[in-house]
């Protein structure tokens, strides 16, 4: 045999390769043919022939549609801004300073993604609208509807992503640089810009392309709030939804990927250069007492939580009150669903794909983040992988929805059985919410020293035992995290499930947005009730493992 | 290492106890159920055309939730052997979900959903032509030219402008102010209308159609008063029903949208009322079509007679007065006959249109011009 | 025939050569070192020999077989790295049994008893059902050593092991490891940039420098004919100077310091005097302005009163003079 083989099929590379290939495979099914089924229609013309770039030069030559993309650019870049120096300053409030009520603070920045995106909307409007109440209090003299609306509602979307984030990297530091600093007599400032903030940048990085890619392929909030102001993802809207016109949404849908492709070339520039791990020397940080830090930061803190109580204050007082707003009563009867939005089977559907998504999910992206970080060589494959890896971020719910439809349910595919079932809505979940999963996998995994495989396999223990032995229990924390984002998720998720999910089996975030519809709020905002109480409830089991890990651990 | 794997053990089962007792009560709710529905469908079949007493059909609908709970009911009294599986979403994401499944229907039939829609996937030639029963009965108007109809118009829904009175109290406006589209030109409602977005929104469509129509096709009459407009609007949004929820909430003064949707606004006790515009109003109809499919489920031919038997059209007439048989009502508190209100709509030139219109609409109100305070 | 036979071994990473054509044999039962700075590929061709990496060419034979292609699972070595990547969610002896649990064979108390045999080589028994973090860094990295040994594995590699140790730790184990390597006669390759670690440790050292081999020799052999100047600087100090136009080397301990003029080569200017304990390491400036240093006893160094600003007159015995052609240092 070729000597070049040989090297590539010595048996236990063998087993790494099928591995590797077969989940690349598996995303690739599930990513890019769908997405090749709308996009190549991206180069049709109305009658399905090829049009080459017409659609583009079309889509570039109207200057309305055109001014979307510079809209996006705009919203994208504030609500970043916002929801990043907010999420910094958040978790530096919580890992870095002495305040009070730290777990609780924890808890509420996690309020957003616990709920439907159309409850901010609903919750900025009493807020902020033209009757919300600061806007009578005469707090807020700002028109609501259209850039400012998206922008706050897109950064309250993304804060408790870069907020995550930064809390993580954050956590840890190497207490011995403070204090080298502390001798040198550095300024609090100082310690900020040359120790603090050079130790993150990866994390601000990170953060940056997630929240702007989130802001920027958003659609929700847009929708809702946006008035007149028109985006990228409301021009797919209008042109899948409004004018049926799958070649236009599938342009739009090629220039949403931008921004990943573009996180992802940045991500290679970074990363190569980006080799700092923790020393194991490093010493745990000492914070020292500063009461007007510590009031500076609690006084943040409060006021970004109390924005996000107010938000869910409402869905207490719409769903437990007789007729909101005329008769406040309290009443349990908003939890007894019509049945027809799906009723109160649709919380149990919705619970039941949640959990599966994040069963399914977790492993496959635990493997997934596996084989891109702990095996050697199959440079090309693993680079491919990556960079489909950051694609899902950049999709917004619909292109996925949409191109699932092309794709599973023609007659052709073998995969058509799945059409129409439980495992369509699995799948499009895992898919949607594959890249921050795979981000904390990833990243935990390169936590881990890199000898483990090398000593395993000296003592001829197969990768998968040293796998399941060493790497799955080292990074269970990262695990829980990632079982508990794919479950909040897609507890809340619509915008991509509305394509999808069967008239037999309907499920609670949709049913909140038809009950919002018809104008039964009382029943939406119970719905999102028992959607936030279960969200709150996966989220104190996974609190509460981490704390047992991290007792154990010591 | 074993206490860790005990942990995470913990938290798979009370997940796992939780998804049980999901499927446990998913199981045994009516809606859920799904057992021996292939034999239902195969013993549908054997039976043929007359007198269907069973099978299984899915039907995608634009209706609103608690109507179709409303119709269904009485649906399933008359026959109680065949099992509707509905799928309700808006107007836009029905048809775009059709539309994305025609090389493999999944639907059985389409109901109450916009004519304007039914025409693109007519287009596409995704309708099975059907008469179904009583269809004699339907105004000519009102469904598809064919000599065997591929749709069935069930009932109409109308340009409506839905007024928040407190707020046009507060502009120095009298509700007998605003009787016409005219009237929106007035220079205190400068930026207190909301409308929908013609290109997301099928309402916004037929107000749009329905004024160009209205000021004289092809003329630049309409489009210089859309323009007129269009210094009055707030924003244009992404959903026919919006306008009239923003106004009966007081984010808007006049939502433009459509009678039953403000209709709705006064039944839920919010402080507004619904005027239909003098000029008359732009209008689509809510309409039923069979989908072609390898196999036509004759249930959903069952389905199809019933869902324009006298029957159904007096449920739909509580809902929508208007009805494709002309034999409608009235808008409570509406003394007008609502027929009346209607302009002479060319809804094949609308679907011939559409695209220049709202390209036309597009390159000059749509996104250039965000609201500017 | 040696034991491990390393063949024109060549490993590119992109365009960067991190090995160029390297051969090595290594007898069985010893222990050899390979010693050189960062960067100079010694670790990569630890990791070739473990079959951790696979080279672009060249050829790898362990005890007569043709390894070049064998997993690293079937090579049969036992291994330890600087940072122990002990497993730390297992205990001490789950550590050690993590291998021998592979040996499907074996009885369970076998491979208990084996385990508690390697820890007691490594003086661990009764710290045997602690967890990694509850040691000090110098018991995990037996922990390590016990682990690698445990399977009875035909050699031993060693990547930098002592390095993330404090000075004292570092020096006891050097003691300990080379003690078991001997009674257990087994094989032993060891990366290290230690140059006193390989001096006191190995049998024989590889020295290596920007990807090939510098010199292979026993210690001696290495300080005392260091075959270049990379060598000769690399290993130990070495004073060098020039001389009827070659570069000449000499060791500071042999150079000898007299207060007499008579007999001498050069008069040395004293810049500084760095006491040792028994050696006293004068720093001077030779005419020429070069640095050169020397050690004496601190006795005789008294007895001769040297100081800081004096002068010194030194004579370079002839035997203990290297020559190299003139080539920059």
């Amino acid at each position: 045999m070729n000597s070049s083989i040989r090297r590539w099929f010595s048996r236990f590379r063998f087993w790494q390769f099928v591995v590797l290939v077969a989940v690349l495979l598996a995303f690739t099914v599930i990513l890019v043919f769908p997405l090749f089924s709308l996009f190549s229609k991206a180069f049709l013309n109305n009658a399905g022939e090829f049009a080459g770039f017409d659609n583009y030069s079309k889509y570039f030559s109207t200057p309305s549609l055109s001014a979307s993309i510079k809209n996006t650019l705009d919203i994208a870049l504030w609500s970043t801004l916002f929801s990043g120096v907010l999420g910094f300053l958040y978790a530096f409030a919580l890992a870095r300073t002495r305040i009070r009520w730290k777990t609780f603070f924890k808890y509420t920045a996690m309020i957003p993604i616990f709920i439907p995106t159309v409850v901010h909307a609903l919750g900025l409007v009493y807020m902020f609208g033209r009757q919300g109440v600061l806007t009578r209090a005469g707090l807020f003299p700002f028109e609501l509807y259209g850039r400012l609306g998206i922008i706050i509602s897109e950064a309250i979307f993304t804060f408790p992503q870069a907020f995550l984030m930064f809390f993580v990297a954050l956590e840890f530091a190497d207490g011995r640089l403070y204090e080298a600093a502390d001798s040198m007599g550095a300024s609090p400032l100082e310690k900020l810009t040359r120790i603090t903030l050079p130790e993150i940048k990866y994390t601000i990085i990170n953060a940056f392309f997630v929240c702007f890619t989130l802001a920027f392929t958003d659609f929700g909030a847009p929708k809702v709030i946006g008035g007149s102001f028109n985006v990228l993802a409301t021009d797919i809207y209008k042109q899948v939804a409004g004018q049926f016109n799958f070649n236009m949404g599938a342009v739009v849908g090629t220039l949403l990927l931008i921004p990943a492709l573009a996180s992802f070339t940045v991500d290679r520039l970074v990363s190569s250069k980006n080799s700092g791990t923790i020393s194991a020397k490093a010493t745990k940080l000492m914070i020292a007492k500063s009461i007007k830090r510590d009031a500076f930061f609690f006084c943040l803190c409060s006021l970004v939580t109390a924005f996000f109580l107010f938000l869910i204050a409402m869905l207490f007082v719409g769903g437990l009150s007789e007729h909101y707003p005329y008769n406040l009563s309290l009443t349990l009867k908003n939890f007894l669903f019509n049945r027809s939005a799906g009723g109160v089977d649709s919380y149990f559907n919705s619970l039941k794909m949640a959990f599966l998504s994040a069963a399914f999910g977790t492993a496959f992206v635990f493997v997934y983040a596996y084989m891109m970080e702990k095996i050697n060589g199959f440079g090309a494959l693993r680079k491919y992988g990556k960079l489909l890896s950051v694609l899902p971020l950049a999709l917004p719910g619909m292109v996925i929805g949409i191109s699932f439809i092309f794709f599973f349910n023609d007659r052709g595919n073998p995969l058509n059985f799945i059409y129409g079932t439980i495992a369509i809505l699995v799948v499009s979940n895992i898919l949607h919410y594959f890249s921050v999963p795979f981000f904390t996998a990833s990243g935990c995994l390169k936590k881990l020293d890199k000898e483990y495989e090398s000593v395993a396999s000296s003592m001829n223990v197969p990768q998968w035992k040293t796998f399941l032995r060493v790497s799955v229990p080292l990074s269970l924390p990262a695990i829980l995290e990632i079982f508990m984002y794919l479950f909040v998720n897609a507890m809340v998720t619509v915008s991509a499930v509305v394509f999808l999910y069967n008239a037999k089996f309907k499920i609670a975030a949709v049913a909140i947005i038809h009950m919002e519809e018809a104008g039964n709020f009382g029943q939406a905002a119970a719905m999102s009730l028992l959607i936030l109480a279960i969200n709150v409830l996966v989220r104190i089991l996974y609190e509460a493992a981490i704390k047992i890990i991290k007792e154990k651990r010591l | 290492m074993k206490k860790n794997i005990v942990i995470f053990i913990a938290v798979l089962m009370i997940a796992t106890v939780a998804v049980f007792v999901a499927s446990c009560s998913g199981t045994t709710s009516p809606t859920v159920e799904n057992g021996g529905s292939e034999t239902e469908s195969r013993a549908a079949e054997a039976n043929e055309t007359e007198g269907v007493a069973s099978g299984e059909i899915t039907v995608y609908t634009a209706l609103e939730d608690e109507q179709v709970e409303e119709y269904l009911e009485v649906f399933n009294a008359k026959h109680p052997g065949i099992k509707v599986n509905i799928y309700r979403e808006s107007t836009g994401v029905v048809t775009a979900k059709l539309l994305a499944e025609k090389s493999n229907p999944v639907a059985d039939v389409v109901w109450g959903t916009a004519a304007s829609s039914l025409l693109v996937l007519d287009d596409q030639n995704m309708l099975e032509p059907y008469a179904p029963e009583g269809v004699g009965n339907i105004l000519a108007q009102f469904k598809s030219s064919k000599p065997v109809p591929t749709w069935v118009g069930i009932d109409v829904w109308e340009t409506a402008f839905t007024i928040n009175t407190v707020e046009l109290e507060k502009l120095g406006l009298a509700v007998s102010d605003i009787s016409s589209y005219e009237d929106l030109l007035r220079p205190e409602l400068k930026g207190h209308v909301v409308m929908s977005n013609p290109s997301s929104s099928g309402t916004g469509l037929l107000t749009v159609t329905g004024l160009l129509q209205l000021k004289g096709k092809g003329t630049g009459t309409g489009w210089d008063f859309l323009t007129q407009l269009h210094e009055n609007i707030d924003q244009y949004v992404h959903s026919g029903s919006k306008p009239a929820k923003m106004a009966g909430a007081g984010e808007c003064v006049i939502g433009v949208s459509f009678g039953y949707a403000g209709i709705k606004q006064v039944r839920d006790g919010n402080p507004v009322v619904v005027v239909f515009p003098s000029e008359g109003s732009g209008w689509d109809l809510e309409a039923n079509a069979l989908l072609k499919k390898d196999s036509i489920d004759p249930a959903a031919k069952v389905f199809l007679d019933w869902a324009i038997s006298d029957e159904a059209m007096n449920l739909y007439k509580a809902n929508y007065p208007i009805l494709a048989n002309g034999k409608g009502g009235k808008y409570d508190g509406f003394s007008s006959d609502p027929v009346d209100q209607l302009i002479d709509n060319d809804l094949v030139w609308v679907a011939s249109n559409r695209e220049s219109v709202l390209y036309d609409w597009t390159e000059k109100f749509d996104g250039k011009s965000a609201p500017q305070k | 025939m040696p034991f491990l036979e390393i063949i024109n071994i060549v490993k590119k990473f992109d365009k960067q050569i991190a090995l160029s054509d390297i051969s090595v044999e290594i007898e069985k039962g010893e222990l050899v070192c390979i010693l050189g700075p960062s960067g100079c590929g010694k670790t990569t061709l630890l990791r070739i020999i473990a079959g951790l990496e696979t080279a672009n060419s060249g050829q790898i034979f362990i005890d007569g077989v043709d390894a070049t292609f064998l997993p690293a699972a079937k090579r049969n070595f036992g291994i330890v790295f600087q940072s122990y990547a002990l497993f730390p969610n297992m205990t001490v002896i789950g550590n050690v049994l993590f291998g021998l649990r592979q040996k499907k064979w074996m009885a369970k108390s076998d491979m208990h008893t084996k385990a508690c045999e390697a820890l007691r080589l490594v003086d661990l028994f009764e710290h045997k059902d602690k967890f990694p973090r509850q040691l000090s860094g110098g018991m995990q990295q037996r922990t390590a050593l016990a682990r690698a040994v445990a399977l009875s594995p035909s050699f031993l590699l060693l990547d930098e092991p002592l390095s993330a140790l404090d000075a004292k730790v570092r020096q006891k184990l050097r003691g300990e490891i080379r003690a078991i390597q001997r009674s257990l006669g087994i094989t032993t390759v060891m990366v290290t940039h230690d140059q006193e670690e390989a001096l006191t440790m190995a049998d024989r050292i590889v020295v290596m420098n920007n990807a090939v081999v510098e010199q292979i020799g026993t210690p001696r052999e290495i300080y005392n004919h260091p075959t270049n100047p990379f060598v000769a600087n690399f290993i130990g100090t070495m004073n060098f100077y020039q001389h009827d136009g070659q570069t000449c080397a000499i060791r500071p301990e042999n150079i000898v310091i007299t207060n007499r003029k008579s007999h001498y080569d050069f008069a040395a200017h004293v810049k500084a005097l760095e006491f040792k304990g028994p050696m006293t390491r004068v720093h001077g400036t030779l005419p020429d302005m070069s640095e050169v240093c020397m050690d004496i006893s601190s006795e005789a160094a008294s007895e001769m009163r040297l100081n800081e600003n004096g002068t010194v007159f030194l004579k370079m015995p002839q035997e203990n003079l290297i020559n190299y052609a003139n080539t920059a240092v």
